[in-house]
């Protein structure tokens, strides 16, 4: 699907979430100039070809008691890399599965997970787990918990200022 | 928080109602109203347990993106952490046990403007920004489940 610039305007005016209105798409689309029916199908159109992979309530971890995550990171040879993501993805316990590149000498992991759990040790018993079922123990892994949030908001892809001043 | 703040949480994360009122579809299947499903949602975001209602986009389908990573000097953390989350394309910002201890993620309009901010960091701290772009993602994004059930 090609995005349209009507479409980017509403990418953008979606940035602040939805309002807390009995109308809210009608006063999405009251900012960038379109109709409440348009907004919809928009939002439709951009859910069902996979450009939005998921439109909902987004809610914070650490806020519900999740206060661990962790980055649990291996080293996988490039030529089975995909496979064990597949299936790593498709565990319950990993929130998001990345392939990323290596950065040799400072990097060497290219598979990413996070997982996240009440406390540490729970996040622990969690990963150690995955590397059991998965049979990741002879893969050079390591485990980055987090001990502190600068900061978290959702992504904006542009005309924040414009937004602000709405 | 109540079984009815619990189920807002957990049953909407995704297939939000695309229907003119949602939030009187969502009051329908809770057994509430409308105005009681907003007041509830408008208090679960002041209380910072939800981020917002909306979209989580594919990566790279929308602008550019990036996973930032530097090794910031202890001393040196507090003040590159700041100058780091002041961008407004920085969206996450954490510290993390390694040696490379700030991960970041950059989102902007274009893969260029992504280059562009950390270019920027890097000359503004004299630190090493590590760039690791997404190549695959594994993951069927199905919200997260609270697991209250």
């Amino acid at each position: 699907m090609e995005l349209s610039d009507l479409d980017l305007a509403l990418i953008a005016a979606l940035a602040d979430g939805l309002p807390l209105v009995s109308h809210p798409y009608r006063a999405l689309g009251a900012g960038i100039g379109l109709g409440e029916d348009e907004v919809i199908g928009r939002i439709a159109a951009m859910r069902d070809s996979g450009i939005i992979r998921r439109f909902g309530i987004i809610v914070r971890h650490h806020e519900l008691g999740f206060r661990a995550n962790a980055m649990s990171v291996w080293d996988i040879p490039d030529e089975m890399v995909s496979d064990l993501g597949r299936r790593l993805g498709d565990s319950p316990e990993v929130t998001l599965c990345y392939r990323r590149p290596r950065r040799l000498p400072d990097w060497p992991y290219n598979l990413f997970c996070m997982i996240h759990g009440r406390d540490r040790e729970s996040v622990e018993a969690l990963i150690a787990g995955l590397v059991q079922r998965l049979g990741l123990g002879s893969y050079a892994h390591a485990v980055l918990f987090s001990t502190r949030r600068f900061k978290q908001t959702g992504a904006r892809y542009g005309r924040p200022a414009k937004l602000a001043a709405e | 928080m109540d079984g009815i703040d619990r189920r807002l949480l957990n049953e909407f994360q995704q297939d939000f109602p695309l229907s003119a009122r949602p939030y009187a579809a969502l009051a329908e299947r809770l057994g509430v109203d409308e105005d009681e499903v907003m007041e509830r949602l408008a208090r679960l975001a002041r209380g910072g347990t939800i981020s917002r209602i909306g979209a989580v986009f594919r990566p790279h389908t929308v602008g550019g993106s990036t996973l930032a990573a530097m090794a910031v000097p202890e001393a040196d953390l507090d003040r590159v952490a700041e100058l780091v989350s002041a961008y407004g394309e920085v969206n996450h910002n954490y510290q993390r046990q390694h040696r490379l201890n700030l991960w970041f993620v950059v989102t902007a309009a274009s893969a260029e403007r992504v280059k562009d901010v950390l270019g920027d960091i890097e000359s503004r701290t004299g630190l090493a920004v590590l760039d690791l772009p997404l190549l695959e993602h594994f993951h069927i994004d199905l919200g997260f489940d609270l697991k209250w059930s």
